[in-house]
């Protein structure tokens, strides 16, 4: 309870550097929000305001539904960081199941494999996926947006991890009763192991939602673009600066994630920093 | 968190109650990762490495192999050996700034007696955030003549600052945006750090007469959390020497190459020029310098587990 270092003027000095680093840290979402409904004219003044001196209520969030399509932006996004989301839990769940409960000959190898390609970045394999999804035209697509991500090793580490310390006699208990492993894995291992399913989602969609690298390589339609892709897009194609626009669609895109933070906070902490290794 | 990553559990006993299950099981179980390891991970890492030997460019027919050709080029390259010196002095202001900051944060948020909740939620939102986003928004911000953070300076009697226009200011104002939304990762893991420090240590050091605040804190603390630095160190000098992001939205490498960066080069060599051998080769020479960051991440995280 006591720390020797609490003591009422230094907390009052601590709050006061707090508040004024959190003013900082706060500022970019503020004028991002602002500058959202702000009018065009306003922007151009060499004058600072707090507050818009003309609110244009929701015109550039209309705007930015409309004319940019800020909706199929974020419908792309849940469909690539879903699907991918999806494929990895389906693919490193059982492999992790291997790994921590079953003796089998490579099961070693296989694991150094693992460990080598924690640190291996999407940048690495970039050029051959590129030309691999290219020969089979899939150049374009949301397979193309997905594929290079289906595998995620950082899935069956940490899942192997979470497995391992799963009590055996549970699994014994049912494999005693007839069940096949499969389903011993998915109605009672992993079931007992959601913690680490929610915290590993967290990370993976928040990963693929935020990336621009590789929808950068692979995509080229508006149609397909996902958030970070259409909203970089937009900027460049439009030069006249329409910055109430560009703003309201940032707002609109960055939303969810920022919302899914306020509302689960422990995962969202959780499940970004465990990434540690990657 | 980083105690999760120990690979020193104990061994899984499978066979002990009594059960024999045939090792076929478990090869369907591991088969479609392992395909999907060799067909995403693997393999592309050997083609990429054999690509790196020739001067195979994207849309041409055939290509030649030229062995070292492409690296020595790399020697010679102007803008390569730019772009992997810009790369460098990014990780070297993003690094320590964003460890710091993080180290600073969470022992001030940790002395609190109220308020934490709400202080560690500020400071862990850019985070979360989507940064190809929030990038747009920083570059408004800094923007030569109407962004806010000039017509401020102005308001102070200040010369303005055109940051993302300026050779000199431009990378340092993409590390800026970088320990933005690092410093929150950090604090949270000295939060978890200081949270692990017992409070007879401090006790301890009060009767051996250690009065002073900052002499419990540099005695105590800061040794304590000697293994939470190295690994916030490794982890945001990787994060940072990936950076690609910001430089793709903001600067694009300008102005006139001030913030040309190993990965936006590369980009450009592969994806835009097309030139795919010497792409390759620069990967290389990433992958090579991510192995090294990676033996020393496995290094740190050996000696956190022992500690």
């Amino acid at each position: 309870m006591n720390t020797p270092y609490r003591f009422r003027p230094g907390q009052i000095l601590a709050h006061v550097i707090l508040l004024f680093l959190a003013f900082l840290f706060l500022f970019p979402f503020y004028v991002m929000i602002v500058t959202s409904v702000r009018s065009p004219q306003e922007l151009f003044v060499p004058q600072f305001r707090w507050l818009p001196q003309q609110f244009t209520g929701l015109q550039y969030y209309i705007q930015a539904l409309t004319e940019i399509p800020a909706l199929t932006f974020l419908k792309n996004g849940v469909i690539v960081s879903g699907g991918i989301l999806l494929v990895q839990l389906l693919t490193a769940i059982p492999c992790a199941y291997a790994l921590a409960k079953f003796q089998f000959r490579g099961r070693d190898l296989l694991f150094a494999l693992v460990l080598f390609s924690l640190t291996v970045p999407i940048q690495a394999p970039a050029l051959p996926l590129f030309l691999g999804l290219n020969a089979i035209g899939a150049i374009d697509s949301y397979f193309a947006a997905m594929a290079p991500f289906f595998l995620s090793v950082f899935a069956i580490f940490l899942f192997r991890q979470t497995f391992r310390s799963y009590p055996d006699e549970i699994i014994q208990a049912a494999r005693l009763d007839g069940m096949p492993e499969w389903a011993i894995l998915w109605t009672v291992v992993v079931p007992g192991c959601l913690p680490s399913v929610a915290a590993f989602s967290v990370f993976s969609v928040t990963a693929h939602w935020n990336d621009l690298y590789w929808p950068m390589v692979v995509i080229r339609s508006t149609d397909l673009m996902t958030p970070p892709l259409g909203l970089s897009f937009f900027a460049d194609s439009e030069s006249g600066a329409n910055y109430g626009a560009l703003m309201a669609t940032a707002t609109i895109l960055t939303a969810p994630l920022m919302l899914g933070f306020l509302l689960a906070q422990r995962h969202f902490v959780r499940g970004i920093t465990m990434t540690g290794v990657k | 968190m980083p105690a999760d990553l120990s690979l020193h559990a104990p061994k899984a006993q499978p066979g002990r109650l009594g059960a024999v299950l045939p090792p076929r099981i478990a090869y369907g179980l591991a088969a479609p990762a392992v395909l999907l390891l060799v067909a995403t991970v693997i393999a592309p890492i050997l083609v990429m490495i054999a690509l790196s030997f020739t001067d195979y460019r994207f849309g041409e027919a055939g290509l030649r192999w030229t062995g070292l050709g492409n690296y020595l080029q790399l020697l010679d390259d102007r803008t390569f050996k730019r772009a992997l010196w810009n790369t460098f002095a990014y990780v070297a202001m993003v690094a320590p700034a964003s460890v710091l900051l993080g180290l600073f944060l969470a022992v001030l948020i940790d002395a609190l007696d109220r308020g934490q909740r709400f202080y560690r939620l500020v400071f862990f939102l850019p985070v979360t955030a989507t940064l190809v986003a929030m990038a747009m928004v920083w570059k408004y911000l800094l923007h030569g003549t109407i962004g806010p953070f000039n017509l401020m300076l102005q308001s102070l009697g200040l010369p303005s600052l055109d940051v993302f226009g300026d050779r000199d200011l431009a990378l340092a104002g993409l590390a800026a945006i970088n320990v933005w939304s690092l410093a929150g990762f950090n604090m949270v893991l000295f939060s978890a750090g200081l949270t692990g420090v017992p409070q007879d240590l401090y006790d301890a050091a009060a009767m051996d007469g250690m009065d002073s605040r900052l002499d419990r804190f540099l005695n105590v603390t800061l040794p304590l959390l000697g293994p939470t630095t190295l690994f916030a160190v490794v982890t945001s000098t990787i994060t940072a020497f990936k950076v690609f992001d910001t430089v793709a939205v903001v600067t694009r490498g300008g102005p006139r190459g001030s913030t040309d960066v190993l990965l936006y080069t590369t980009y450009l060599e592969g994806f835009s020029y097309f030139r795919m051998g010497s792409a390759a080769a620069m990967t290389v020479v990433f992958l090579a310098i991510m192995m090294v960051f990676a033996w020393i991440q496995a290094r740190v995280l050996d000696r956190k587990v022992h500690y």
